[in-house]
């Protein structure tokens, strides 16, 4: 090898616990940066999915004594038909009905003899009704009809699918935050056990910028190595969790699709830069106390 | 070139010496001299700021050392090359990385063909691949040397470079400090070995310098 040949990239001896730490914990915090960056991610979906099932869908039920209730029934369907944002309204059938019951009382309860409410399932167009004016016509046309745009559901789901983003959000910032301690103490270990090298180096008249260099260099390469792997991890055992088909759940669908699988490649980009931060900062610190 | 002006140096609480003022031209060759413990190496660590005085200044090249900022104490060191006495290497970089070091490190050229030329010279062409802790004490005090003048520095300070050479080895390396000094860098060289000395002032016009007594002092009879 020629005497000169990108001297940088050698004057650092490649060993020491210090390059092991790196790469572990850079590893460690890149597998945990990728799951909250799923749950992130997968959250984000899941309100939006959430929101924009029960966006457009709303229900009208509706109570009256047994023998006005076809009536009112009819009323109410012939407002909401006149209704402009209504796209169609159509009356559950009482078999529909009793299924979706079923779920919850069982199916020995003598459906038939409860006074159940009409149930009215009604699609809106994009723009949507005016709500407040459809209750107030509801309401004076078919005084037992409640019309449900299901907001009271919507509304904590939204809430938590947010709050659960933010969380990991957090957590991903916390992610960093570690990481970056973890490799400045790395960093503030390997210039002090290289203190021969340091010495020789400035005997020589290598400026800091060069000394610092050589260890950063070094150090964000081993972080980037080490989070390329955690991430490579992660990422298959996200692959490896079972997907629910259709249905959204957070748990069965965690992960990324489509595109949003190229957002981890991200990670260990991240980590060479945050690797390079910390330990250059380290690293003058430490020079600024050595003659 | 270098100046002391009523330097002071304490060492563990004591005054290893006290009020120097000399002044190392240009072009000019000293010994410098003095028993054990005396303050040799810490006058040339004063010489290359690795210390700085308790009191007085030492100015390199017209400059106060303790005035400089970090780089431009590292651009003055690009000037000077050191032999150290413990000779301080890159342990896991072969003997013609560690020549070549005060170039490589500090962003200027390295001639293949001059580290080759310089590993000849101090007799180390068949090492150049070797790791420095495979050299034996004269090895690595060639080695050092080599490395401490190819960058043809301003001012050569070498402590004790000859210490472990034989006869042979330390009249080479003495002629090759006489050359580099008559091409016009200033030479310091820290040491015990009378007969080096006179082996050089046989040659050219080499000042002593000798501390004793917490004094340095200026030899001006032949040795």
């Amino acid at each position: 090898m020629s005497a000169g040949a990108s001297i940088s990239r050698l004057v650092v001896p490649r060993r020491g616990q210090s390059v092991w730490l790196i790469v572990l914990s850079a590893g460690a915090m890149a597998f945990l940066a990728v799951f909250a960056l799923a749950l992130a991610v997968s959250a984000a979906q899941l309100a939006q999915t959430w929101s924009a099932a029960l966006s457009q869908t709303a229900t009208v039920r509706l109570s009256a004594p047994p023998e006005d209730i076809d009536e009112q029934t009819a009323i109410v369907l012939e407002v909401l038909r006149t209704t402009p944002g209504i796209e169609s309204a159509e009356q559950i059938a009482p078999g529909d009905q009793a299924e979706l019951l079923e779920a919850w009382l069982g199916p020995d309860l003598p459906l038939d003899a409860l006074p159940l409410p009409r149930l009215i399932e009604v699609t809106e167009t994009p723009e949507g009704p005016d709500r407040q004016g459809l209750r107030l016509r509801l309401s004076a046309e078919a005084p037992g009809a409640v019309f449900d745009d299901h907001t009271r559901w919507r509304r904590p789901l939204a809430e938590a699918a947010g709050r659960l983003r933010a969380v990991a959000l957090v957590s991903l910032v916390l992610i960093g935050g570690v990481t970056s301690a973890i490799i400045a103490l790395a960093a503030s270990a390997a210039l002090a056990s290289n203190g021969q090298v340091i010495r020789v180096l400035r005997l020589v008249g290598a400026r800091d910028r060069f000394i610092a260099r050589a260890f950063v260099r070094q150090i964000s390469l081993r972080a980037g190595l080490g989070a390329l792997v955690g991430t490579a991890l992660a990422l298959g055992a996200l692959a490896a969790i079972p997907q629910a088909g259709g249905d959204v759940h957070l748990l069965s669908g965690l992960g990324f699709s489509g595109a949003g699988w190229a957002l981890p490649a991200l990670i260990p980009l991240l980590a060479m830069i945050l690797a390079w931060l910390a330990s250059m900062t380290t690293a003058f610190q430490v020079l600024r106390g050595v003659t | 070139m270098i100046a002391f002006d009523d330097v002071s140096h304490d060492y563990g609480g004591g005054r290893l010496f006290g009020d120097v003022s000399i002044k190392l031209d240009q072009g000019s060759f000293h010994f410098l001299t003095g028993p054990s413990g005396a303050g040799k190496s810490t006058f040339l660590k004063l010489c290359y700021g690795e210390l700085t005085p308790s009191a007085g200044k030492v100015l390199v090249m017209n400059k106060d050392l303790q005035g400089l900022s970090r780089n431009d104490l590292a651009a003055m060191r690009q000037r000077i090359g050191v032999v150290h006495q413990d000779c301080q290497f890159l342990d896991h970089l072969s003997v013609e990385q560690n020549v070549a070091l005060p170039l490589s490190a500090t962003g200027r050229p390295v001639p293949d063909s001059d580290v080759a030329d310089l590993l000849s010279w101090v007799g180390l062409a068949s090492h150049a691949e070797a790791l420095p802790p495979t050299l034996s004490g004269g090895e690595r005090q060639r080695a050092a040397l080599a490395r401490a003048v190819i960058a043809a520095p301003n001012m050569l300070l070498a402590d004790e470079p000859t210490g472990n050479l034989d006869w042979d080895m330390s009249q080479r390396l003495m002629s090759l400090m006489i050359e580099l000094n008559r091409m016009g860098t200033a030479v310091l060289i820290a040491t015990h070995d009378l007969q080096l000395i006179r082996f050089a002032k046989s040659q050219i016009n080499a000042r002593v310098l000798r501390i004793a007594r917490r004094k340095l002092q200026v030899a001006g009879a032949d040795l």
